[in-house]
């Protein structure tokens, strides 16, 4: 039973990673950035959502409107100013602007809002259905279906519309984009825009049931990088089944070793998938 | 005996033949040309013979030692050097600077390698640009230096890879010039080249290369009268008007 | 006679000059960009202080110690990264990883072996112990560390060393052309510069006598020993101790004019590292030397 539970639970919180995952591949395949930023960026659409709630009442998944589309604002800016001035910068570089990035937005969501972890509680969500002796947390699933539909949705604009047929383009191939008269500037903050959205979106859609504190972030950035890479850089489809499989081992796992140690599999994971297969686990490997 | 010997050397990728049974031989002292159409895997040749692809079969041999698995450095250190076609060089350091790195291969000392690089950058004609960064350099002074970087290594052969690309014709013949120079200093030439008037006039002796393989070997006035030759490969640039 | 603040500040500004110029040796002139440093300065910083604890060793011969302990972990991370060809932020990432795993492993132990902290004995002023209630004592020795790893980067920067990093920097594939082990090199610029860090680190324990692991292993302290070097120049000699006296006045400055609060100094360091990375991807260093240059230029035509 209790790893029934499990399963469960990481099957649910696959779905979320699958969104922040999809996020950051999405950023690093159109413009091969590694966005450091992106859990910082998780944590302020937490507190959009957060503050939605408690200042006005607004209910968190009304909310998720705000956070997505505040976060792709915000996205869209600093794509605009910080990014776009080092995109022929060498790799580095762009790391550590967005290490510089989210620097700011953790300290000064500490400067403004404090250290202490702040939940929200919702009434209607508060119930915990028992289905077969495992308990059901209901925001976990509205989470975990939302997230999933919004990947979908997600991907059928990229493989459907002409805006997202031209931001696959650049992905797979800058120099040809170019020639056929894609507007590259466009493309970019567009990308940069729909990858801190999936994350805005995500910390809205996790707040009803996880504190939200500055650092946050990190929590979820590391295991986002670690889906990322082991989905493949770039790889949409490989990114949705990586944070399932991930999800999934992490709360069996948790069973069995203590918390630390389970993070501690998380980066052995990341590394070890870095070193033997940079693809990632369903990329054929380069020539 | 030759310096550099290749018998039945083949290397794919992914299913793609770039090199087929290839067998050629550069005795000391030469002047090689290899030739052919684009996608005829003259790059993939120098890339087997300087270690940064193995070969899938046959062997390679310079000087009496056997080149397999051996590293792009450890095939440098037996004293073979090469350029690239599109040129590498390091951005941040000076000509000068740039050289000396080659020049370190067989002198330790600081002062005596930048002396050492200051002689390579005189015989190529670099001297006046020696504290100049690489991105300032013009083409044609981009490929001196990677031509240089290379000569200071010392190398018994020398793996030209298309150093008159895209240069004017004064230039070429700049080029063709020091290359004559280089040779009669002591250094074998295994030559890229797509200038086609340059390579014939430059090689004692033509390689032909199509699909990978070897289609024709010899003078360069025994290659430009071969019938295969012309048809596959010299027809397209010297087509009768 | 300077107060105490003045000196810890001055401690403070050749403490992080000198771990910037340990980072810079593999980050700056070998190219090899560390987000993981903590890992080593971690580690000399608890060899030292365990040995100390349980073995009474001197501390002088635990930061020797931890050194090679450093270097050993270097060798290994090193080792694996480099082997299977990462290279930018992959490596940047990995040397992350490394680091965060080496805190957890620490965290885990540390709370089971030591619930109320580790028991560093208090000596007072003793040389033997590395323990001084005068902070001018730390002053010098610092200093003195500083110097070394200063004149250090001066005399690798001019050898066929410092050459070969530099090129191996600029373009891999062009240096092993040129007959250099590009592993072999790299591998020693990490061995050095993870030798040097956890120096660094057993320094600082003795500095402060008391060990924190998400303070030693954390980070923050990974992201503020690359700092100094990347925001002063990094693959310049002198780039570290220009950077760290920027970022440490900075955030002196900040921190008196400012309503302090924890974080806010990180947050400032943040906000240079994008303005230098934008503006002056080069460093402060090439940004104060460049209008000089354009006087020079002006003045000579």
């Amino acid at each position: 039973m209790l790893i029934l539970q499990a399963l469960l639970s990481g099957l649910l919180n696959g779905g979320i990673y699958s969104l922040v995952a999809v996020g950051l591949t999405l950023i690093f395949g159109v413009m091969r950035i590694i966005n450091f930023a992106h859990g910082s960026l998780m944590m302020l659409g937490m507190y959009v959502s957060y503050w939605l709630f408690v200042l006005w009442g607004v209910d968190p998944y009304l909310a998720l409107i705000a956070s997505g589309s505040v976060l792709f604002a915000v996205g869209v800016l600093i794509e605009a100013v910080l990014v776009s001035p080092v995109l022929e910068a060498p790799e580095h570089d762009q790391l550590l602007l967005t290490l510089g990035i989210s620097l700011v937005i953790e300290n000064l969501a500490l400067f403004l809002w404090k250290a202490d972890p702040r939940t929200v509680t919702v009434p209607y969500l508060a119930v915990a259905p028992m289905v077969g002796g495992i308990m059901i947390s209901s925001p976990r699933v509205i989470a975990f279906v939302v997230s999933l539909a919004l990947t979908a949705v997600l991907y059928v604009f990229l493989k459907r519309t002409d805006l997202g047929k031209a931001i696959r383009a650049v992905s797979q191939d800058r120099e040809g984009a170019l020639t056929v008269g894609i507007n590259m500037r466009r493309i970019y903050a567009l990308a940069f825009g729909i990858g801190c959205a999936c994350v805005g979106v995500a910390g809205g859609l996790v707040v009803p049931f996880y504190a939200v504190d500055p650092y946050v972030g990190g929590v979820f950035v590391i295991t986002a990088f670690v889906v990322v890479v082991l989905g493949g850089m770039g790889n949409f489809g490989g990114a949705l089944l990586a944070a399932l499989i991930v999800g999934l081992a992490e709360s069996v796992a948790a069973v069995f070793i203590p918390a630390a140690m389970k993070q501690v599999v998380m980066y052995t994971i990341f590394v070890v998938v870095l070193l033997f297969r940079p693809q990632g686990l369903f990329g054929a490997r380069r020539a | 005996m030759a310096l550099l010997e290749l018998a039945g050397v083949s290397r794919s990728f992914g299913g793609v033949r770039a090199v087929n049974a290839l067998s050629f031989a550069v005795p000391e002292g030469e002047i090689v040309g290899l030739i052919g159409p684009n996608g005829s895997g003259k790059t993939t040749v120098f890339n087997l013979i300087s270690g940064v692809f193995l070969p899938n079969q046959g062997t390679l041999t310079f000087a009496g030692a056997s080149l397999i698995g051996r590293k792009p450095h450890e095939i440098c250190r037996l004293g073979i050097g090469r350029t690239f076609q599109i040129v590498q060089p390091f951005n941040s350091l000076t000509v000068l600077e740039n050289v000396r790195v080659g020049a370190f291969r067989t002198i330790g000392d600081p002062d005596r390698a930048a002396h050492e690089a200051d002689a390579v950058l005189r015989l190529v004609g670099l001297s006046h640009k020696r504290e100049a960064l690489p991105p300032s350099l013009t083409i044609a002074d981009r490929k001196r230096l990677e031509l240089a970087r290379a000569l200071a290594t010392r190398p018994r052969l020398l793996l030209l890879d298309e150093v008159m690309a895209g240069l004017r014709p004064a230039e070429t013949l700049e080029m063709l010039e020091l290359a004559r120079r280089i040779h009669a200093s002591g250094v074998t030439l295994l030559v890229i080249e797509h200038v086609m008037r340059a390579v014939m006039s430059l090689s004692h002796r033509i390689l032909v290369l199509h699909h990978g393989e070897k289609l024709a070997e010899g003078t360069p006035q025994e290659v430009s009268r071969d019938p295969e030759v012309i048809r596959a490969y010299l027809g397209e640039e010297y087509r009768p008007a | 006679m300077p107060s105490q603040y003045v000196i810890h500040l001055a401690v403070m500004i050749l403490f992080f000059a000198y771990l910037g110029a340990a980072w810079n040796i593999l980050g700056g002139y070998a190219g090899q960009f560390s987000f993981g440093h903590a890992a080593f300065f971690g580690l000399g910083a608890y060899t030292s202080t365990l040995l100390h604890i349980h073995y009474g060793v001197s501390p002088w011969i635990g930061m020797a110690l931890g050194g090679l302990a450093g270097v050993l972990l270097g060798l290994g991370s090193g080792f694996l990264s480099f082997r299977y060809g990462l290279r930018g932020p992959y490596f940047a990432l990995v040397m992350l990883a490394f680091a965060e795993m080496l805190r957890l492993l620490f965290e885990t132990w540390m709370s089971r072996s030591y619930p109320l902290g580790l028991p560093i004995p208090l000596k007072g002023t003793s040389l033997l112990d590395f323990q001084f209630r005068d902070k001018g004592h730390y002053f010098y020795i610092i200093l003195v560390m500083l110097i070394a790893v200063t004149w250090l980067c001066h005399r690798l920067a001019r050898s066929r060393v410092g050459a070969y990093w530099m090129a191996i920097r600029d373009n891999e594939e062009a240096a092993q052309a040129l007959g250099i082990d590009a592993f072999a090199y790299k591998l020693l610029a990490m061995a050095i510069s993870a030798f040097l860090t956890a120096l660094g680190g057993t320094f600082y324990a003795q500095y402060f006598l008391t060990l924190e692991v998400n303070e030693l292993f954390g980070v923050q302290i990974s992201v503020e020993i690359l700092l100094s070097a990347i925001i002063g120049g990094a693959g310049t000699v002198f780039g570290p101790l220009v950077g760290a006296v920027a970022l440490q006045l900075l955030s002196e400055v900040t921190r008196v004019y400012v309503r302090a609060f924890s974080g806010f100094d990180l947050m400032v360091y943040g906000g240079v590292l994008i303005l230098v990375i934008i503006f002056l991807p080069q460093g402060l260093l090439e940004g104060m030397r460049r209008p000089y240059r354009a006087m020079a230029r002006a003045l000579s035509t």
